[in-house]
């Protein structure tokens, strides 16, 4: 796709009927942005946990499997509000976002992240879960959202 | 008060925080971090005492292990965010969502303490008996709440509808956040 007609669609976006009432609205971007931040921290204690655990710093005496069992509805959960929250935020101010850099490094670690977490990490992690590797994919994994996290951030200071 | 705040907001690292261009956002980002390290780890301590996760682990064991990151957590989000107030510190002594912020966290702390003098004296009851007491997990359910209505009025920090410098606002706005309002301005202001 060339960028004009992206930039396009991102125009369409902007002037969807949830872009412009958020827009329309004093209080509804901080609310939704509050909340967006707290599906920050649910979803950051189960990335936390879980992957303190890959990597060998945290319930050593569970296994790799319970921990992710455990952690895994919460991750869920957060994934869920942060998304249904984010996506408001984005078409209230896409053609902003289009713009910022730290917007397109945060979609892509937000993709990569949710592949890696969904495809690698849990499917490896509940079926054999033990070894070295474990703890690069924990790496890895921590990495991507704390990337995504910190430059979702940035979007506001651009 | 508000003198030691303006002493504060005119030493040296203060203005040097206030004026630089890349600190305060990383400084921000940090906290926000931080704030999902503290929440994220306590949010899976109140789990466990409300029985929905990690039900294998006893309280204690799942308080020793897991209550130190949430510590952490804590201690830099609290460095971080003192370092945020004292960048700003006049406009954000007197914020109504930094006040409302500062309050709810002064209510979590006393919950949390209480909590914790409740668990010293029966976690091993709480233990043996895998049981835990229903005000102790309304203590829990508390605390969830609390915290996240302090990291709500924490993002809300950043918006200044009820600033001093944004007048006039209601009687009550002023009076709790502590702004004192020239009122001959405003006065000579609507005989015009």
């Amino acid at each position: 796709m060339e960028s004009s007609q992206l930039l396009e669609i991102i125009y369409l976006l902007e002037d969807s009927f949830i872009g412009e009432y958020v827009r329309g609205s004093l209080w509804l971007f901080p609310v939704i942005q509050s909340f967006h931040l707290l599906g920050l921290g649910i979803l950051g204690g189960a990335v936390v946990i879980g992957d303190l655990r890959l990597v060998g710093l945290l319930f050593k005496s569970e296994s790799i499997s319970y921990v992710i069992t455990q952690t895994k509805s919460v991750f869920n959960f957060g994934l869920i509000l942060l998304i249904s929250t984010g996506i408001p935020l984005f078409l209230s101010e896409a053609v902003k976002c289009y713009y910022s850099r730290a917007f397109w490094i945060k979609i892509s670690c937000l993709i990569l992240g949710i592949l890696f977490v969904y495809l690698v990490r849990n499917p490896i992690a509940l079926n054999k879960g033990e070894g070295v590797y474990m703890k690069i994919i924990g790496f890895v994994s921590f990495s991507l959202w704390v990337v995504t996290a910190a430059s979702g951030r940035w979007i506001g200071f651009s | 008060m508000m003198h030691f705040i303006e002493c504060l907001a005119s030493t040296s690292w203060s203005i040097a925080l206030r004026e630089s261009l890349y600190l305060y956002p990383w400084i921000e980002s940090a906290h926000v971090l931080f704030i999902a390290i503290f929440f994220g780890t306590l949010l899976f301590v109140d789990l466990r005492l409300s029985g929905y996760a990690f039900k294998k682990l006893s309280i204690s064991e799942m308080n020793r292990k897991v209550l130190p990151l949430s510590i952490i957590g804590f201690i830099l989000m609290t460095f971080t965010g003192f370092l945020l107030f004292y960048a700003i510190p006049i406009r954000n002594y007197q914020n109504l969502f930094f006040r409302i912020k500062m309050f709810l966290m002064i209510l979590a702390g006393i919950n949390a303490l209480y909590f914790h003098w409740r668990m010293n004296q029966e976690g091993k009851v709480w233990d043996s008996n895998s049981f835990i007491p229903f005000s102790m997990r309304c203590s829990a359910a508390l605390s969830l709440c609390l915290w996240s209505l302090v990291i709500i009025s924490g993002r809300m920090i950043a918006y200044n509808w009820f600033d001093c410098d944004k007048q006039p606002q209601s009687e009550i706005i002023n009076f709790l956040t502590s702004c004192v309002v020239q009122t001959e301005f405003y006065e000579a202001l609507d005989g015009i």
